[in-house]
């Protein structure tokens, strides 16, 4: 219905609660594009003085990395006093030191920090492309592809096929799960629907639980037990080996995501919007989903399925910092990693000499700091970024 | 109001032979076609029409009459199935999605964003197509973004979330990312639905800004016909796909074919002064659909 306006043009906009009432046919700053570059130009410090900050915070970050990854290698059953950590640290030590420090605690901090960075940064990656802050991993069924071929290796004897059997079977059931959700979604929809990637997610990783469960009421008691422990996660497999392998997908797929920053930024707003601020959006999407999904594999691959890490870090690094993926995205590889690590310090020694599955540790410590964040902004009147 | 003459746009003279430039139209349809998968009847059926560089050219019709289609059309956001689309010159298929993005701007209808954003981001967001993924902003994008924000008068709310902002101060917020662009071509769907008198009057303001003496040239989707007679150059109306009228607003706001096309009996007078718009059709809708036609 056209609306009824014949005269507005003489009225102009009475009322002058701003700057000159613009007449038809001029701009809102009509004649003065020149005096508005020169009057903002001494404002040009500003941006500039604001430049640093991300660095800052990603350098403090990586302070807390450091200082977690630390912490772990000081403390744990055995007590080695500091000074004879700080020893093997600096090349010497005894032998017994040796063995603990650089053969067990190391490469397990290191293992942690890669498995949560990783984590952290595929549910950073996931919640911009479904433009979803619930989203993570975990619901796009990738981790339960993943556990069903983990137990399925547990369940059905294959894992006295060799050491790399149970991490192999682990990766092969993700990318099945990653192959049949993009498959779905793919013959659903002309374009790659996030909804319907999302739905087909959750429906993929329920069927996978079932088989699961089907397996395991099938399996003998001890695969039972050792299925268990490794779905709730833990890191105590870890040795270097491992943790190189891990290297190896973890950081060149939070390099691909790292760098796909700007056109997350974009998804985030919108896919039409995205398209017409120069993203190719369909591949980009393809991208992200690949790299997380092998991002996420190998870490349930190497440390079973811990829970929580991408849903709580990328959240709390948003709601402090804002929601810019070039600060958001390597933010949370940091403190994932820091977080990740310090929560398996806790799993190793709160109880010991029994140690906890991480991801139990993860869930008791991540959601009661996920609701008080949330409480606190909430109470701020929503006054993010 | 007329057409005009093909102007020189600002940025125009920097990018590529001037001259070929010029006289290419802005935005060109040909015959386009399009129907979506499983639709009973074509969503646009032969549509044809050009916008001259620096042109203000508004594109009118009744809900579902295939704006927001030809728009997706123009700007490769759906592919036709038949018919052709040139943007400055050059055939739709042969620019690359970034490549389009700094020379073409677009203020989609609708958005929904999902995470909170100052708006100083979301208006920075308009640099990305000239900077990549990688490379980092300069003085020069800064500034861009800057002007923008002035001109779309934000700069006091600048580091604000968006969520917080109004209706009309979002709007403008994504205009000033257009802006931030610096676009040639300008491409709004309903820019101003759902914004009140002076938000509106800004806003075409603006437009009628960018378009006449800075040479952008601005193509928008609105169901404001009074607003289009009277900062538009020249409009076209869809029915039902296909084009009911193009022209100058006089030639297009008829009221034989606005009611023909709306089916609601209208009268057209002509906008009283003063202003530079005087004389500009203006169409009022009667109060019941069966009027005496002695009014009209």
């Amino acid at each position: 219905m056209p609306e009824n306006e014949p005269f507005e043009g003489g009225v102009g906009c009475g009322a002058s609660r701003r700057p000159p009432p613009s007449p038809a046919g001029t701009g809102l700053r009509g004649e003065e594009p020149l005096s508005d570059s020169a009057t903002s130009d001494p404002a040009s410090a500003a941006p500039a003085r604001r430049a640093p900050r991300p660095v800052l915070r990603l350098a403090l970050l990586v302070l807390a990395l450091a200082a977690c990854v630390g912490l772990a290698v000081l403390v744990g059953a055995a007590s080695i006093s500091p000074g004879r950590v700080l020893a093997v640290l600096a090349g010497g030590g005894d032998p017994a030191a040796r063995g603990i420090v650089l053969g067990l605690r190391l490469p397990r901090a290191v293992q942690g920090a890669l498995v949560g960075g990783g984590l952290a940064v595929a549910g950073a990656a996931f919640q911009a492309l479904l433009r979803n802050p619930l989203a993570e991993p975990y619901v796009l069924g990738v981790s339960g592809g993943a556990a069903l071929g983990a137990v399925a290796a547990l369940v059905l004897g294959w894992s006295a096929a060799g050491v790399w059997s149970l991490p192999v079977a682990a990766f092969c059931g993700a990318l099945l799960a990653v192959g049949a959700v993009l498959a779905v979604a793919a013959r659903s929809s002309l374009a790659l629907d996030t909804r319907v990637l999302l739905l087909a997610g959750v429906v993929a990783g329920a069927f996978f639980n079932a088989l699961i469960m089907l397996l395991l009421s099938l399996g003998r008691a001890e695969a039972f037990r050792s299925a268990i422990y490794w779905m709730m996660g833990s890191l105590s497999g870890a040795g270097w080996t491992e943790t190189w392998i891990l290297a190896l997908y973890v950081l060149p797929c939070a390099a691909v995501l790292l760098a796909l920053a700007r056109p997350l930024n974009l998804l985030a707003v919108g896919e039409e919007t995205a398209l017409y601020l120069g993203t190719r959006v369909e591949g980009t999407k393809r991208i992200v989903y690949v790299a997380t999904s092998l991002l996420v594999a190998a870490t349930v691959s190497a440390a079973g399925a811990i829970g929580f890490v991408g849903l709580i870090v990328p959240h709390a690094v948003r709601l402090a910092w804002g929601s810019d993926h070039r600060l958001l995205m390597p933010a949370s590889l940091l403190a994932g990693g820091a977080f990740l690590v310090l929560a398996d310090t806790a799993a190793r020694t709160v109880a010991a000499p029994a140690e906890l599955p991480v991801g139990v540790v993860t869930a008791l410590v991540g959601v009661p700091l996920f609701v008080t964040l949330l409480v606190r902004e909430s109470g701020r009147g929503g006054g993010l970024g | 109001m007329s057409a005009g003459e093909p102007r020189t746009g600002r940025r125009g003279a920097g990018a590529g032979a001037p001259g070929a430039r010029t006289r290419a139209a802005a935005l060109a349809a040909e015959g386009l076609a399009f129907r979506y998968p499983r639709a009973a009847r074509p969503t646009l059926d032969g549509v044809s029409f050009t916008v001259a560089p620096g042109e203000l050219f508004g594109v009118l019709g009744p809900n579902g009459s295939g704006k927001s289609t030809l728009l997706r059309l123009l700007l490769g956001a759906l592919g036709a199935d038949g018919g052709r689309v040139r943007v400055l010159g050059r055939d739709l298929g042969t620019w690359g999605r970034r490549e389009l993005a700094r020379r073409v701007a677009v203020v989609p209808q609708h958005e929904d964003i999902a995470f909170p954003l100052s708006v100083e981001e979301m208006v920075a967001m308009g640099r990305y197509p000239h900077l990549g993924p990688w490379r980092a902003e300069g003085p020069g994008d800064r500034r861009a973004v800057r002007e923008a924000l002035a001109r779309c008068d934000l700069s006091a709310v600048a580091d604000r979330p968006v969520s917080t902002l109004s209706g009309g101060e979002l709007q403008l917020g994504r205009l000033a990312r257009a802006l931030a662009q610096e676009p040639e071509v300008l491409v709004l769907d309903e820019p101003t639905v759902s914004l009140d008198l002076r938000h509106r009057m800004e806003i075409f303001g603006l437009l009628k800004q960018l378009a006449g003496p800075e040479g952008t040239t601005v193509l928008l989707v609105t169901h404001d016909l009074n607003a289009a007679s009277r900062f538009a150059d020249r409009l076209l109306l869809l029915d039902g796909g296909r084009q009911a009228a193009v022209g100058t607003p006089a030639q297009v706001l008829e009221r034989e074919t606005i009611e023909r096309v709306y089916g609601w009996p209208v009268r057209v007078t002509r906008l009283p002064g003063p202003g530079p718009d005087a004389g500009a059709p203006q169409v009022t809708a009667l109060a019941t659909r069966h009027a005496p036609k002695e009014i009209a």
